[in-house]
Protein backbone atom coordinates (compact mmCIF):
# COMPACT_ATOMS: atom_id res chain seq x y z
CA UNK A 1 0.00 0.00 0.00
CA UNK A 2 1.64 3.61 -0.87
CA UNK A 3 0.82 6.79 0.46
CA UNK A 4 1.67 9.79 -1.57
CA UNK A 5 1.11 13.58 -1.28
CA UNK A 6 -1.12 15.33 -3.94
CA UNK A 7 0.60 17.09 -6.62
CA UNK A 8 -2.05 19.49 -7.52
CA UNK A 9 -3.22 22.26 -5.74
CA UNK A 10 -5.91 20.65 -4.14
CA UNK A 11 -8.62 23.50 -4.95
CA UNK A 12 -12.07 22.37 -6.42
CA UNK A 13 -12.52 25.57 -9.26
CA UNK A 14 -16.06 27.54 -8.68
CA UNK A 15 -18.47 26.72 -11.41
CA UNK A 16 -20.25 30.01 -13.09
CA UNK A 17 -23.30 29.32 -14.90
CA UNK A 18 -23.37 30.52 -17.96
CA UNK A 19 -26.44 32.87 -18.82
CA UNK A 20 -29.28 31.40 -20.37
CA UNK A 21 -28.90 31.79 -24.46
CA UNK A 22 -31.76 34.16 -24.93
CA UNK A 23 -34.25 33.28 -27.70
CA UNK A 24 -34.05 36.48 -29.55
CA UNK A 25 -31.60 38.92 -29.29
CA UNK A 26 -34.20 42.21 -29.84
CA UNK A 27 -33.59 44.69 -27.03
CA UNK A 28 -30.44 43.17 -26.22
CA UNK A 29 -27.10 44.51 -26.29
CA UNK A 30 -24.58 42.51 -27.78
CA UNK A 31 -20.86 43.02 -27.50
CA UNK A 32 -18.40 42.09 -29.86
CA UNK A 33 -15.19 41.34 -28.73
CA UNK A 34 -11.71 41.45 -31.06
CA UNK A 35 -8.99 38.98 -29.63
CA UNK A 36 -6.74 41.23 -31.93
CA UNK A 37 -6.09 38.45 -33.75
CA UNK A 38 -5.48 39.06 -37.42
CA UNK A 39 -8.37 39.63 -39.33
CA UNK A 40 -10.74 39.05 -36.39
CA UNK A 41 -11.75 42.63 -37.01
CA UNK A 42 -13.51 42.05 -41.02
CA UNK A 43 -15.40 38.84 -38.77
CA UNK A 44 -16.84 41.21 -36.56
CA UNK A 45 -17.41 44.37 -39.24
CA UNK A 46 -19.62 41.85 -41.03
CA UNK A 47 -21.44 40.74 -37.68
CA UNK A 48 -21.93 44.24 -36.62
CA UNK A 49 -23.28 44.75 -40.25
CA UNK A 50 -26.30 42.09 -39.88
CA UNK A 51 -26.76 42.95 -36.15
CA UNK A 52 -27.77 46.52 -36.82
CA UNK A 53 -29.73 45.52 -39.91
CA UNK A 54 -31.57 43.80 -37.47
CA UNK A 55 -31.76 47.02 -35.49
CA UNK A 56 -29.93 45.34 -32.51
CA UNK A 57 -27.30 47.57 -30.55
CA UNK A 58 -24.07 46.98 -30.32
CA UNK A 59 -20.63 47.87 -28.43
CA UNK A 60 -17.62 46.87 -29.69
CA UNK A 61 -14.27 45.82 -27.28
CA UNK A 62 -10.80 44.35 -28.02
CA UNK A 63 -8.70 42.90 -25.89
CA UNK A 64 -5.06 44.51 -25.94
CA UNK A 65 -3.34 41.27 -26.87
CA UNK A 66 -4.41 37.81 -27.78
CA UNK A 67 -1.29 36.00 -25.90
CA UNK A 68 -3.01 37.30 -22.63
CA UNK A 69 -6.47 36.67 -20.83
CA UNK A 70 -8.55 39.66 -21.19
CA UNK A 71 -7.76 41.99 -18.45
CA UNK A 72 -9.96 41.92 -15.45
CA UNK A 73 -11.17 45.83 -16.41
CA UNK A 74 -12.61 45.26 -19.68
CA UNK A 75 -14.44 41.80 -18.66
CA UNK A 76 -16.21 44.13 -15.86
CA UNK A 77 -17.03 46.24 -18.37
CA UNK A 78 -18.34 43.92 -21.38
CA UNK A 79 -20.81 42.20 -18.34
CA UNK A 80 -21.99 45.68 -17.36
CA UNK A 81 -22.54 46.98 -20.49
CA UNK A 82 -23.98 44.27 -22.80
CA UNK A 83 -26.33 40.89 -22.25
CA UNK A 84 -24.69 38.57 -24.70
CA UNK A 85 -21.15 38.79 -26.22
CA UNK A 86 -19.66 37.61 -29.46
CA UNK A 87 -15.81 36.43 -29.04
CA UNK A 88 -13.62 36.40 -32.42
CA UNK A 89 -10.91 34.15 -32.84
CA UNK A 90 -9.58 34.23 -36.62
CA UNK A 91 -6.64 34.16 -38.61
CA UNK B 1 12.68 23.46 27.74
CA UNK B 2 14.26 21.12 25.07
CA UNK B 3 13.08 18.65 22.99
CA UNK B 4 14.68 14.88 22.94
CA UNK B 5 17.12 14.37 20.42
CA UNK B 6 17.32 18.07 20.30
CA UNK B 7 21.36 19.02 18.69
CA UNK B 8 23.60 19.93 21.09
CA UNK B 9 24.67 23.48 21.74
CA UNK B 10 27.98 24.35 22.03
CA UNK B 11 29.37 25.26 25.66
CA UNK B 12 29.17 28.43 27.16
CA UNK B 13 26.59 31.08 26.69
CA UNK B 14 24.24 31.03 23.37
CA UNK B 15 21.85 33.66 21.70
CA UNK B 16 19.10 33.12 19.78
CA UNK B 17 18.16 36.24 17.42
CA UNK B 18 16.54 37.59 14.71
CA UNK B 19 16.85 40.47 12.77
CA UNK B 20 13.48 41.19 12.35
CA UNK B 21 12.73 42.10 16.08
CA UNK B 22 14.17 46.05 17.39
CA UNK B 23 15.01 44.04 20.73
CA UNK B 24 17.71 42.24 18.87
CA UNK B 25 18.79 45.33 16.91
CA UNK B 26 19.18 47.01 20.18
CA UNK B 27 21.45 44.44 21.72
CA UNK B 28 23.38 44.12 18.10
CA UNK B 29 26.45 45.55 19.99
CA UNK B 30 26.13 43.93 23.27
CA UNK B 31 26.65 40.73 21.99
CA UNK B 32 29.34 41.80 19.86
CA UNK B 33 30.99 43.34 22.98
CA UNK B 34 30.03 39.90 25.18
CA UNK B 35 32.05 37.96 22.35
CA UNK B 36 35.15 39.99 23.44
CA UNK B 37 35.31 38.70 26.64
CA UNK B 38 33.26 35.67 26.36
CA UNK B 39 32.53 32.38 24.46
CA UNK B 40 29.79 33.13 22.64
CA UNK B 41 27.51 31.61 19.74
CA UNK B 42 24.79 33.53 18.10
CA UNK B 43 21.76 31.81 16.38
CA UNK B 44 20.47 34.02 13.73
CA UNK B 45 16.76 32.97 12.66
CA UNK B 46 16.29 35.08 9.39
CA UNK B 47 19.63 36.90 8.44
CA UNK B 48 22.67 34.63 8.54
CA UNK B 49 25.05 37.81 8.18
CA UNK B 50 23.30 39.32 11.64
CA UNK B 51 24.18 40.39 14.44
CA UNK B 52 27.68 41.75 12.45
CA UNK B 53 30.93 41.39 14.41
CA UNK B 54 30.71 37.78 15.85
CA UNK B 55 32.83 35.01 14.77
CA UNK B 56 30.56 32.17 16.25
CA UNK B 57 27.62 32.94 14.03
CA UNK B 58 25.19 29.79 12.67
CA UNK B 59 22.43 29.89 10.32
CA UNK B 60 19.44 28.83 12.08
CA UNK B 61 17.16 29.80 8.88
CA UNK B 62 15.02 26.59 8.99
CA UNK B 63 14.82 27.42 12.45
CA UNK B 64 16.13 23.53 13.14
CA UNK B 65 18.02 24.83 16.30
CA UNK B 66 15.10 27.17 17.69
CA UNK B 67 12.37 24.74 17.29
CA UNK B 68 13.85 21.73 18.98
CA UNK B 69 15.18 24.08 22.09
CA UNK B 70 11.97 25.58 21.99
CA UNK B 71 13.17 29.04 22.05
CA UNK B 72 9.92 31.05 22.29
CA UNK B 73 11.24 34.57 22.70
CA UNK B 74 14.18 36.31 20.76
CA UNK B 75 17.07 37.43 22.14
CA UNK B 76 17.21 34.23 24.25
CA UNK B 77 20.75 34.01 26.13
CA UNK B 78 21.43 30.42 27.49
CA UNK B 79 24.20 29.15 29.38
CA UNK B 80 25.55 25.67 28.38
CA UNK B 81 26.91 23.25 30.14
CA UNK B 82 29.06 20.21 28.42
CA UNK B 83 25.95 17.94 29.74
CA UNK B 84 23.35 20.34 27.64
CA UNK B 85 21.58 24.05 28.90
CA UNK B 86 21.33 24.49 32.38
CA UNK B 87 19.55 28.50 32.77
CA UNK B 88 18.29 31.24 29.91
CA UNK B 89 16.62 34.54 29.60
CA UNK B 90 14.42 36.21 27.61
CA UNK B 91 14.27 39.75 26.11
CA UNK B 92 16.74 42.27 27.20
CA UNK B 93 17.23 43.56 30.91
CA UNK B 94 20.56 44.97 31.45
CA UNK B 95 20.94 44.23 35.20
CA UNK B 96 19.79 40.56 34.03
CA UNK B 97 22.51 40.11 31.32
CA UNK B 98 25.03 41.40 33.71
CA UNK B 99 24.22 39.38 36.42
CA UNK B 100 23.37 36.34 34.23
CA UNK B 101 26.87 37.05 31.90
CA UNK B 102 28.91 37.85 35.02
CA UNK B 103 30.08 41.45 32.71
CA UNK B 104 29.80 44.63 33.75
CA UNK B 105 28.71 47.85 31.94
CA UNK B 106 26.70 45.55 29.08
CA UNK B 107 24.53 48.43 26.82
CA UNK B 108 25.45 51.58 28.86
CA UNK B 109 24.14 53.88 25.75
CA UNK B 110 20.56 52.09 25.00
CA UNK B 111 17.70 51.70 27.02
CA UNK B 112 18.17 49.68 30.36
CA UNK B 113 14.87 46.94 29.15
CA UNK B 114 12.84 46.07 26.59
CA UNK B 115 11.09 43.25 25.83
CA UNK B 116 11.80 39.94 23.26
CA UNK B 117 9.70 39.71 20.05
CA UNK B 118 8.36 36.29 19.16
CA UNK B 119 10.78 33.49 18.58
CA UNK B 120 10.41 32.41 14.23
CA UNK B 121 9.76 28.86 15.61
CA UNK B 122 6.77 29.83 17.21
CA UNK B 123 5.45 31.65 14.93
CA UNK B 124 1.46 30.51 14.23
CA UNK B 125 1.98 30.47 9.95
CA UNK B 126 4.84 28.30 10.91
CA UNK B 127 4.22 26.10 13.88
CA UNK B 128 2.55 23.37 12.29
CA UNK B 129 4.98 23.06 9.43
CA UNK B 130 8.02 23.13 11.89
CA UNK B 131 5.87 20.75 14.27
CA UNK B 132 5.21 18.35 10.97
CA UNK B 133 8.73 18.93 9.70
CA UNK B 134 10.67 18.17 12.75
CA UNK B 135 9.08 15.93 14.75
CA UNK B 136 8.76 13.75 11.29
CA UNK B 137 5.09 13.20 11.55
CA UNK B 138 3.60 15.30 8.69
CA UNK B 139 3.61 17.34 5.71
CA UNK B 140 0.96 19.95 4.82
CA UNK B 141 -0.29 18.38 1.50
CA UNK B 142 -3.03 15.88 1.44
CA UNK B 143 -2.06 12.29 1.79
CA UNK B 144 -3.61 9.83 -1.03
CA UNK B 145 -3.84 5.85 -0.17
CA UNK B 146 -3.44 3.66 -2.92
CA UNK B 147 -5.42 0.90 -2.74
CA UNK B 148 -3.44 -2.34 -1.91
CA UNK B 149 -4.09 -3.65 -5.06
CA UNK B 150 -3.73 -0.53 -6.66
CA UNK B 151 -0.27 -0.73 -8.96
CA UNK B 152 0.97 2.79 -8.13
CA UNK B 153 1.84 3.68 -11.62
CA UNK B 154 -1.07 3.30 -12.97
CA UNK B 155 -3.10 5.46 -10.27
CA UNK B 156 -0.63 8.13 -10.62
CA UNK B 157 -1.65 7.68 -14.30
CA UNK B 158 -5.03 7.59 -13.83
CA UNK B 159 -5.31 10.56 -11.79
CA UNK B 160 -3.81 13.09 -14.28
CA UNK B 161 -0.71 13.40 -12.46
CA UNK B 162 1.72 12.43 -15.07
CA UNK B 163 2.65 13.92 -18.44
CA UNK B 164 2.79 10.09 -20.42
CA UNK B 165 5.89 9.05 -18.90
CA UNK B 166 5.92 6.91 -15.28
CA UNK B 167 6.31 9.30 -12.56
CA UNK B 168 8.04 8.80 -8.89
CA UNK B 169 5.51 8.36 -6.01
CA UNK B 170 5.77 11.02 -3.87
CA UNK B 171 5.85 9.65 -0.80
CA UNK B 172 6.46 11.54 2.36
CA UNK B 173 9.70 10.26 2.88
CA UNK B 174 11.11 11.00 -0.17
CA UNK B 175 9.47 14.72 -0.41
CA UNK B 176 11.04 15.14 3.01
CA UNK B 177 14.23 14.44 0.85
CA UNK B 178 13.49 16.71 -1.44
CA UNK B 179 12.99 19.42 0.87
CA UNK B 180 16.27 19.10 2.31
CA UNK B 181 17.65 20.42 -1.16
CA UNK B 182 16.80 24.03 0.03
CA UNK B 183 16.62 26.31 2.97
CA UNK B 184 13.48 28.02 2.25
CA UNK B 185 10.29 26.88 4.62
CA UNK B 186 7.89 24.47 2.89
CA UNK B 187 4.99 26.58 3.45
CA UNK B 188 7.12 29.61 1.38
CA UNK B 189 4.80 30.44 -1.79
CA UNK B 190 7.21 31.10 -4.81
CA UNK B 191 4.54 31.89 -7.44
CA UNK B 192 0.80 31.90 -8.43
CA UNK B 193 1.05 29.03 -11.38
CA UNK B 194 -1.15 30.10 -14.41
CA UNK B 195 -3.31 28.96 -15.64
CA UNK B 196 -5.48 28.85 -12.36
CA UNK B 197 -3.18 31.36 -10.93
CA UNK B 198 -2.89 29.08 -8.30
CA UNK B 199 -0.30 29.89 -5.42
CA UNK B 200 2.53 27.35 -5.45
CA UNK B 201 4.59 26.39 -2.33
CA UNK B 202 7.94 24.89 -2.22
CA UNK B 203 6.49 21.96 -0.73
CA UNK B 204 4.19 21.52 -3.78
CA UNK B 205 6.99 21.76 -6.00
CA UNK B 206 9.39 19.51 -4.24
CA UNK B 207 6.09 16.97 -4.39
CA UNK B 208 6.50 17.59 -8.60
CA UNK B 209 10.50 17.69 -8.15
CA UNK B 210 10.11 14.15 -6.87
CA UNK B 211 7.46 12.92 -10.01
CA UNK B 212 9.64 14.75 -12.25
CA UNK B 213 12.92 12.54 -10.61
CA UNK B 214 14.74 15.18 -9.44
CA UNK B 215 17.28 14.82 -7.02
CA UNK B 216 17.13 17.31 -3.49
CA UNK B 217 20.44 19.21 -4.97
CA UNK B 218 18.07 20.05 -7.85
CA UNK B 219 15.49 21.44 -5.96
CA UNK B 220 16.39 25.32 -5.72
CA UNK B 221 17.03 25.44 -9.79
CA UNK B 222 13.39 24.05 -9.89
CA UNK B 223 12.16 26.64 -7.86
CA UNK B 224 14.13 29.52 -9.53
CA UNK B 225 12.41 28.12 -12.71
CA UNK B 226 8.93 28.10 -11.72
CA UNK B 227 9.88 31.79 -10.08
CA UNK B 228 11.12 32.71 -13.40
CA UNK B 229 7.94 30.85 -15.67
CA UNK B 230 5.33 32.70 -13.37
CA UNK B 231 6.61 35.85 -13.90
CA UNK B 232 3.97 38.13 -15.81
CA UNK B 233 6.14 39.16 -18.28
CA UNK B 234 7.04 35.53 -19.44
CA UNK B 235 3.47 35.03 -19.86
CA UNK B 236 3.16 31.41 -19.26
CA UNK B 237 -0.74 31.16 -19.61
CA UNK B 238 0.09 32.69 -23.06
CA UNK B 239 2.70 30.30 -24.11
CA UNK B 240 0.79 27.41 -22.88
CA UNK B 241 -2.46 28.55 -24.43
CA UNK B 242 -1.20 29.25 -27.71
CA UNK B 243 -1.70 27.29 -30.25
CA UNK B 244 2.21 27.33 -31.37
CA UNK B 245 4.25 24.57 -30.16
CA UNK B 246 6.63 26.50 -28.22
CA UNK B 247 7.71 26.02 -23.74
CA UNK B 248 9.88 26.99 -21.23
CA UNK B 249 13.75 26.47 -22.36
CA UNK B 250 16.11 26.66 -19.18
CA UNK B 251 19.36 27.50 -19.50
CA UNK B 252 21.14 27.26 -16.03
CA UNK B 253 24.23 29.19 -15.80
CA UNK B 254 27.15 29.61 -12.55
CA UNK B 255 28.53 27.04 -10.54
CA UNK B 256 25.52 24.97 -9.79
CA UNK B 257 25.61 23.53 -13.03
CA UNK B 258 28.68 21.79 -12.48
CA UNK B 259 28.44 20.88 -8.45
CA UNK B 260 24.70 19.29 -9.55
CA UNK B 261 26.11 17.38 -12.68
CA UNK B 262 24.16 18.83 -14.90
CA UNK B 263 25.32 18.20 -19.07
CA UNK B 264 26.22 21.42 -20.95
CA UNK B 265 28.82 19.27 -23.52
CA UNK B 266 28.21 16.32 -25.66
CA UNK B 267 24.64 15.88 -26.22
CA UNK B 268 23.75 18.66 -23.77
CA UNK B 269 20.22 18.88 -25.49
CA UNK B 270 19.32 15.05 -25.08
CA UNK B 271 18.68 12.21 -23.06
CA UNK B 272 21.00 10.61 -20.51
CA UNK B 273 21.57 13.72 -17.94
CA UNK B 274 19.74 13.28 -15.14
CA UNK B 275 19.75 16.72 -13.71
CA UNK B 276 19.06 18.11 -17.73
CA UNK B 277 16.01 15.61 -17.91
CA UNK B 278 14.32 16.21 -14.34
CA UNK B 279 14.44 19.99 -13.90
CA UNK B 280 12.43 21.15 -17.12
CA UNK B 281 10.00 18.33 -16.53
CA UNK B 282 9.47 19.09 -12.76
CA UNK B 283 8.64 22.72 -13.92
CA UNK B 284 6.10 20.89 -16.53
CA UNK B 285 4.58 19.09 -13.79
CA UNK B 286 3.99 21.99 -11.71
CA UNK B 287 2.30 23.83 -14.85
CA UNK B 288 0.23 20.67 -15.13
CA UNK B 289 -0.77 20.02 -11.50
CA UNK B 290 -0.33 22.76 -9.33
CA UNK B 291 -1.23 25.56 -12.48
CA UNK B 292 -4.05 22.84 -14.18
CA UNK B 293 -2.68 23.51 -17.66
CA UNK B 294 -3.18 20.73 -19.62
CA UNK B 295 -3.08 19.09 -23.26
CA UNK B 296 -6.36 19.78 -24.83
CA UNK B 297 -7.34 22.34 -21.90
CA UNK B 298 -6.18 25.09 -21.99
CA UNK B 299 -2.73 23.76 -23.92
CA UNK B 300 -4.03 24.31 -27.30
CA UNK B 301 -1.16 23.47 -29.06
CA UNK B 302 -1.43 22.24 -32.83
CA UNK B 303 1.79 20.27 -33.04
CA UNK B 304 3.55 20.99 -29.59
CA UNK B 305 7.32 19.97 -29.48
CA UNK B 306 9.20 17.24 -27.46
CA UNK B 307 10.93 20.36 -25.62
CA UNK B 308 7.36 20.40 -23.63
CA UNK B 309 8.13 16.91 -21.96
CA UNK B 310 10.94 19.37 -20.13
CA UNK B 311 14.06 21.08 -21.82
CA UNK B 312 16.82 22.17 -19.65
CA UNK B 313 20.71 22.24 -20.21
CA UNK B 314 23.19 23.79 -18.97
CA UNK B 315 25.65 26.87 -20.92
CA UNK B 316 28.85 25.48 -21.00
CA UNK B 317 30.49 28.11 -19.37
CA UNK B 318 34.70 27.01 -18.78
CA UNK B 319 35.82 27.21 -22.10
CA UNK B 320 33.67 29.04 -23.33
CA UNK B 321 35.12 32.28 -25.30
CA UNK B 322 31.78 34.65 -24.07
CA UNK B 323 30.49 36.20 -21.13
CA UNK B 324 27.61 33.91 -19.48
CA UNK B 325 24.36 34.54 -21.00
CA UNK B 326 22.97 35.56 -17.59
CA UNK B 327 25.16 38.97 -17.94
CA UNK B 328 22.82 40.00 -20.77
CA UNK B 329 20.42 40.00 -18.00
CA UNK B 330 22.92 42.08 -15.36
CA UNK B 331 24.18 38.73 -13.30
CA UNK B 332 27.97 38.86 -12.78
CA UNK B 333 29.79 35.62 -14.14
CA UNK B 334 29.41 33.14 -11.13
CA UNK B 335 26.01 33.91 -10.18
CA UNK B 336 24.00 31.07 -10.03
CA UNK B 337 20.72 31.35 -12.49
CA UNK B 338 18.15 29.88 -14.45
CA UNK B 339 16.71 31.77 -17.77
CA UNK B 340 13.50 30.65 -18.49
CA UNK B 341 13.13 31.25 -22.33
CA UNK B 342 10.05 31.00 -24.68
CA UNK B 343 11.41 28.35 -27.04
CA UNK B 344 10.77 25.32 -29.32
CA UNK B 345 12.38 22.35 -30.08
CA UNK B 346 16.51 22.51 -31.13
CA UNK B 347 16.82 22.67 -34.43
CA UNK B 348 20.95 21.82 -36.56
CA UNK B 349 22.67 23.99 -38.21
CA UNK B 350 26.03 22.46 -40.48
CA UNK B 351 28.59 24.15 -41.10
CA UNK B 352 31.70 22.20 -41.65
CA UNK B 353 33.59 24.52 -44.17
CA UNK B 354 33.71 28.10 -42.81
CA UNK B 355 37.32 28.45 -40.55
CA UNK B 356 37.06 32.25 -40.61
CA UNK B 357 34.41 34.47 -38.32
CA UNK B 358 32.56 36.48 -41.29
CA UNK B 359 31.75 33.52 -42.95
CA UNK B 360 30.07 31.15 -40.03
CA UNK B 361 28.67 34.26 -38.85
CA UNK B 362 26.80 34.43 -42.61
CA UNK B 363 25.88 30.60 -41.87
CA UNK B 364 24.22 31.68 -38.24
CA UNK B 365 22.42 34.37 -39.94
CA UNK B 366 21.01 32.71 -43.29
CA UNK B 367 19.40 29.77 -41.15
CA UNK B 368 18.44 32.10 -38.22
CA UNK B 369 16.32 33.76 -40.77
CA UNK B 370 13.94 30.80 -41.54
CA UNK B 371 12.86 30.61 -37.54
CA UNK B 372 8.88 30.63 -37.98
CA UNK B 373 9.00 31.76 -41.84
CA UNK B 374 11.51 33.46 -43.13
CA UNK B 375 9.20 36.86 -44.56
CA UNK B 376 8.76 37.28 -40.73
CA UNK B 377 11.02 39.58 -38.71
CA UNK B 378 11.54 40.91 -35.22
CA UNK B 379 8.53 39.03 -34.35
CA UNK B 380 10.60 35.95 -32.50
CA UNK B 381 13.64 35.55 -29.79
CA UNK B 382 16.09 33.11 -30.49
CA UNK B 383 19.04 31.21 -28.47
CA UNK B 384 22.07 30.15 -30.99
CA UNK B 385 23.62 27.30 -29.11
CA UNK B 386 26.78 27.43 -30.77
CA UNK B 387 29.28 24.60 -29.91
CA UNK B 388 33.05 24.28 -29.29
CA UNK B 389 34.38 23.54 -32.52
CA UNK B 390 32.59 26.48 -33.92
CA UNK B 391 32.94 29.32 -31.13
CA UNK B 392 36.84 27.85 -31.18
CA UNK B 393 36.80 30.22 -34.00
CA UNK B 394 35.12 33.09 -32.98
CA UNK B 395 37.80 33.10 -29.67
CA UNK B 396 40.96 32.71 -32.25
CA UNK B 397 39.72 35.57 -34.19
CA UNK B 398 38.55 37.37 -31.10
CA UNK B 399 34.91 38.12 -32.30
CA UNK B 400 32.99 38.87 -28.45
CA UNK B 401 29.52 37.60 -27.91
CA UNK B 402 28.43 41.33 -28.96
CA UNK B 403 30.44 41.27 -31.89
CA UNK B 404 28.87 38.38 -33.29
CA UNK B 405 25.33 39.32 -32.13
CA UNK B 406 25.63 42.64 -34.00
CA UNK B 407 27.00 40.77 -36.96
CA UNK B 408 24.61 38.64 -37.27
CA UNK B 409 21.78 40.70 -37.06
CA UNK B 410 23.46 43.29 -39.73
CA UNK B 411 23.07 40.21 -41.92
CA UNK B 412 19.52 39.58 -41.41
CA UNK B 413 18.51 42.88 -42.33
CA UNK B 414 16.76 42.85 -45.64
CA UNK B 415 14.13 45.30 -47.57
CA UNK B 416 10.54 45.36 -46.83
CA UNK B 417 9.65 45.17 -50.15
CA UNK B 418 11.14 41.74 -50.15
CA UNK B 419 9.11 40.50 -46.99
CA UNK B 420 5.79 42.09 -47.09
CA UNK B 421 2.41 40.13 -47.95
CA UNK B 422 1.98 38.62 -51.28
CA UNK B 423 6.33 39.40 -51.80
CA UNK B 424 7.75 36.47 -53.97
CA UNK B 425 4.58 34.60 -54.42
CA UNK B 426 4.36 33.90 -50.62
CA UNK B 427 0.97 35.24 -49.18
CA UNK B 428 2.65 35.50 -45.69
CA UNK B 429 4.64 38.11 -44.57
CA UNK B 430 4.74 41.51 -42.90
CA UNK B 431 2.22 44.41 -43.14
CA UNK B 432 2.69 46.67 -46.49
CA UNK B 433 3.47 49.65 -44.78
CA UNK B 434 6.56 48.19 -43.74
CA UNK B 435 7.59 48.03 -46.79
CA UNK B 436 10.13 50.85 -47.54
CA UNK B 437 12.12 50.37 -44.40
CA UNK B 438 15.09 47.77 -43.68
CA UNK B 439 14.23 45.37 -41.23
CA UNK B 440 17.10 42.76 -39.16
CA UNK B 441 15.24 39.63 -37.96
CA UNK B 442 15.78 40.21 -34.81
CA UNK B 443 14.68 42.77 -32.10
CA UNK B 444 17.53 44.62 -29.77
CA UNK B 445 18.51 42.03 -27.71
CA UNK B 446 16.51 39.18 -28.63
CA UNK B 447 19.54 36.87 -30.37
CA UNK B 448 20.75 34.92 -27.66
CA UNK B 449 24.29 33.39 -28.05
CA UNK B 450 24.94 30.21 -25.76
CA UNK B 451 27.98 27.96 -25.63
CA UNK B 452 26.88 24.33 -25.39
CA UNK B 453 27.74 20.74 -26.48
CA UNK B 454 30.91 18.98 -26.73
CA UNK B 455 33.36 16.27 -28.66
CA UNK B 456 33.97 17.01 -32.00
CA UNK B 457 31.19 18.67 -34.59
CA UNK B 458 30.90 21.66 -36.55
CA UNK B 459 27.49 22.33 -35.43
CA UNK B 460 25.50 24.75 -33.86
CA UNK B 461 21.41 25.17 -32.62
CA UNK B 462 18.72 27.41 -33.10
CA UNK B 463 16.02 27.34 -30.52
CA UNK B 464 13.75 29.72 -31.94
CA UNK B 465 11.35 31.82 -30.06
CA UNK B 466 7.64 32.34 -29.36
CA UNK B 467 6.03 35.73 -30.31
CA UNK B 468 7.80 38.53 -27.96
CA UNK B 469 7.41 41.04 -26.04
CA UNK B 470 4.53 42.58 -24.57
CA UNK B 471 2.03 40.77 -26.91
CA UNK B 472 4.08 37.61 -26.06
CA UNK B 473 6.75 36.67 -23.92
CA UNK B 474 9.51 38.11 -22.68
CA UNK B 475 12.53 35.74 -20.67
CA UNK B 476 12.97 35.91 -17.69
CA UNK B 477 16.19 35.13 -15.66
CA UNK B 478 16.29 34.71 -11.87
CA UNK B 479 18.57 34.00 -9.43
CA UNK B 480 18.65 30.32 -7.98
CA UNK B 481 19.13 30.93 -3.88
CA UNK B 482 20.08 27.62 -1.50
Amino acid sequence: MTKVLDPTNETKPTEIPRVARPASLKGLTVGLLDISKPRGNRFLDRIEERLIEQGIKVKRFKKPTFTKPAPVDLRHEISTKCDVVIEALAD
Amino acid sequence: MTRLEAPPLPEGLVAFVKRDCPTCELVEGVLADIAKSANITVYSQDDPNFPSGLHNLVDDKDLFFSWHHEIETVPTLLKVASDGETSRIVGWDRAIWEEFTGLKNLGPDIAPFRPGCGSLSVDPNLASYLEAKFSGSSLIGRRIEFAALEDSHEAMFDRGWTDGLPVVAPTEQRVLSMLAGTSRLPSEIIASVPPDLTPCTVEKIAINAVMAGCKPEYLPIVLAAVEAVCNETFNMHGLLATTMPHAPVLVVNGPIAEQIGMNSSGNAFGQGNRANSTIGRAVQLVVRNVGGGRPGGVDRAALGSPAKVGFCFAEREADSPWEPISTMYGFPKGTNTVLAFPGEAPHNITDQISRDPESLARTFAINLLGIQHPKLVLMFDAILAVTPDHSRIFAEAGWSRERLTDRIIELSIRPGKDLVRGANGIAEGISADLQELDLPKFRQGGLHIVHCGGGAGLFSAIIGGWVNGDMGSTPVCVEITP
